[in-house]
């Protein structure tokens, strides 16, 4: 009886096939399976055309001898190495220009950014003018001006321009003196390792004793002092382990030091210079987001300018910053691909480029490129939403 | 741009295998029923395949996709081109993008085996080799140790350089480009000591640079580059058909057939080979599944093996090569093309 009692009050239940939530399911399984149904029919039937056509494909490639030499590897290679070391080969030389382009990008773009922001009126304009010309050239001239018409109208190796016997500027790229590292270079390394821990518990105990007793401790200079001292005092004593191997002209080339190819400083500068106009706009829309209320209130309370900025503005501008950052950093690494038209060893040019040619295998090595750099970015974009987690705002 | 262009090759690629494996012939046919025939060139190197000042592609390689028209169609200028850089090349043979490929491409085992094409023939051989500036003072290759070298992407040229450096034990530095133009110009500007490619190549480029006269090819020849025009596989019809278009331009010079002549000899010759050859006598057009004077049409709008070369590479040319290797055999080189009978 009860039991019929809570059926009859309970809502009616609509039957399965009428359930909307029902049909939403099923019809969001259905489109899915269509997708993968999809894609598993174009694997397939490339694959069976492929074999039919005398194509021979699969990643057995890979171990096979390339068998050709790249110019700058951060990883030992020698023509004997397999066609897979020069997918590494390629992938580090991209991750590196990637690396140095953001970086670069990123400090030259906050202080142009700020630049503009300047009520120095000569120091505003210019900024201005280097945005509007940068921003709104393509960067593959960019890179071909920076490559043909900069970088290599340098003199030639015998008439190198040259600071003492120490670095020189070439043709071929700069060559600058090498660290070698003795026996005993390890203890060294311990002391900076050590050091950059000591720095972080510093900070740490300063920011507590702050915001027990309010008293500012000058974390800056302290830690400055550990980083060098701890460091520089192990490498005397465990004798100063350091010779330099200095460049030397021979033969055609300079031999020893460490060279840096022009294609990578002329590829570095253009996707530097470029990018770093985007960001200057995001970092100064990031500022001007900040009402202007919160500066006059951070004044009146007495903070210095450079305090007022850094403690204040900055940590509200980077929630607008950081998410269109993201993009601007996802856009530099996808441009880094046209390296390949200066020569500069990149995943493209060394991979998609020679390996394709060499092996044919057209359709594996350009799925693996697109995977590489749809897993450049995609782990661009992770690291970048978290740190904009961490940065949003807190409302308490 | 030269990646998007390769991804959409790929893609294009992928659909064609999608879109079925080809029958016999259906190259072929595809071929008649368009009307034209969609040949893949390099993007620019004179002598080879080059736009000149009208607007026209000249060349070696292009005067054999002519003759392939000629032969189909009776009119040499029914073609269109395709200009190809070295990586996109054999993807648009693949895909279908084109119908055959001839841009000064080396005929390999490799290429042969494991990409779905098949070489026709030679239409000219061709050695590695290197140019240099005088000033090096550089008289053999044998003298480059530790020499940074330009070298173009995506060509055989690429291995040869390793494999001759590392046969001699000598160090060097490899600076690769995507495109001929950039290679060159590296070239110039210092970046390399060296440049190295086919030796036609390497005349080619010698004679646009600002000063001529500051380079030199060295003498050394470090590899064999038997280059020739491609098919894809499964179409032997339209295979006979363009290796022997290229075949009859050279049996024409064995004959003596020009383009000057040739009207003359149709009509008074009475040489059993000349009148065999001119489609007068015998059904070999037909065979081929083309008209029976077919090979009058190549000859007549396209010329002889030795017009081709003279007006576009040797001694009509700026690029004043000589016949070398690619003389006829009875001349001394080693162009020979069967008989026919």
């Amino acid at each position: 009886m009860s039991d019929q009692t809570n059926q009859s009050l309970a809502p009616s239940k609509p039957r399965p096939w009428k359930n909307p939530r029902v049909h939403g399911w099923v019809a969001q399984i259905t489109l899915l399976l269509g997708v993968v149904l999809f894609f598993a029919y174009i694997f397939h039937n490339t694959q069976v055309n492929m074999q039919a056509h005398g194509i021979s494909t699969g990643f057995s490639f890979l171990s096979q001898p390339a068998g050709f030499g790249i110019i700058q590897s951060l990883i030992p290679y020698t023509p004997a190495s397999t066609y897979g070391r020069t997918f590494l080969v390629g992938l580090l030389n991209t991750v590196m220009i990637s690396v140095l382009g953001i970086f670069f990008a990123t400090i030259v773009g906050l202080i142009i950014g700020l630049a503009r922001l300047s009520h120095n009126w000569l120091i505003a304009k210019l900024a201005a003018i280097y945005i509007e010309t940068f921003r709104n050239i393509p960067l593959l001239l960019q890179v071909f001006f920076w490559y043909f018409a900069v970088v290599e109208t340098m003199p030639s190796p015998r008439q190198s321009l040259h600071i003492g016997d120490v670095i020189f500027l070439n043709i071929r790229g700069v060559y600058l003196p090498e660290p070698v590292f003795g026996p005993g270079s390890g203890f060294i390394l311990g002391a900076l390792i050590l050091a950059i821990i000591a720095v972080i518990f510093i900070k740490r105990w300063a920011h507590n004793r702050q915001m027990r007793t309010g008293q500012q401790f000058h974390t800056v200079w302290v830690s400055l002092g550990i980083l060098i001292l701890l460091p520089l005092l192990t490498f005397f004593a465990v004798g100063a382990p350091l010779t330099w191997s200095l460049p030397k002209l021979q033969g055609f080339n300079f031999t020893g030091g460490l060279a840096v190819i022009p294609e990578l400083t002329a590829l570095v500068i253009a996707l530097t210079i470029y990018t770093a106009s985007s960001i200057a706009e995001i970092v100064r829309s990031g500022i001007l987001s900040v009402s202007h209320g919160q500066t006059e209130a951070a004044s009146s309370l007495g903070l210095k300018r450079g305090h007022v900025m850094r403690l204040v503005v900055l940590p509200q501008a980077l929630r607008v910053i950081i998410p269109p950052l993201t993009s601007q950093y996802l856009n530099l690494t996808k441009n880094s691909s046209l390296a390949t038209a200066i020569g500069y060893p990149d995943l493209v040019n060394v991979f998609a480029g020679t390996t394709l040619n060499q092996t044919g295998q057209a359709v594996v090595i350009i799925a693996m490129t697109m995977g590489v750099y749809l897993s450049i970015s995609l782990l661009i974009s992770l690291f970048m939403n978290w740190y904009n987690h961490r940065k949003r705002l807190i409302e308490r | 741009m030269k990646t998007l262009r390769l991804v959409a090759a790929g893609t294009a690629l992928t659909l064609a295998m999608v879109a079925g494996t080809a029958s016999a012939g259906a190259t072929f046919d595809a071929v008649k029923k368009k009307g034209f025939v969609q040949c893949g060139v390099n993007t620019g190197l004179p002598g080879f395949s080059n736009i000149d000042d009208k607007g026209h592609w000249k060349g070696l390689d292009v005067d054999v996709c002519r003759a392939v028209a000629a032969a189909m169609f009776g009119d040499a200028s029914k073609v269109k081109y395709t200009p190809l850089n070295a990586k996109e090349r054999f993807t648009a043979l693949q895909s279908g993008e084109i119908d055959m490929l001839s841009r000064n491409t080396t005929w390999t085992l490799t290429r042969d085996a494991s990409l779905g094409i098949t070489f026709t023939g030679v239409n000219y051989y061709d050695g590695q080799g290197f140019l240099v500036k005088k000033s090096l003072g550089v008289k053999k290759a044998s003298e480059l140790s530790g020499a940074t070298v330009c070298v173009q992407s995506g060509t055989t040229t690429e291995l040869n350089l390793a494999d001759y450096f590392r046969s001699h034990n000598m160090k060097f530095t490899p600076v690769t480009f995507d495109t001929g133009d950039a290679t060159e110009k590296a070239f110039e500007s210092g970046r390399c000591d060296a440049l190295t490619s086919d030796q036609s190549q390497l005349y080619a480029w010698k004679a646009v640079l600002k000063d001529p006269s500051s380079a030199e090819v060295l003498p050394d020849v470090i590899s064999k580059e038997p280059l020739g025009p491609s098919v894809r596989q499964g179409d032997v019809q339209w295979f006979n058909i363009v290796k022997w278009s290229l075949f009859a331009m050279q049996d024409a010079e064995g004959l003596g057939i020009t383009s000057n002549n040739v009207d003359d000899l149709r009509a008074h010759s009475k040489n059993p080979a000349i009148v065999r050859f001119l489609g007068k006598e015998g059904d070999f057009g037909k065979m081929l599944g083309v008209s029976n004077d077919w090979a009058y049409n190549i000859v007549k709008q396209v010329g002889n093996y030795a017009q081709s070369f003279d007006r576009n590479v040797g001694k009509d040319s700026p690029l004043k090569i000589r016949r070398g290797l690619n003389a006829l055999w009875k001349d001394g080189g080693i162009m020979y093309a069967p008989p026919w009978q």
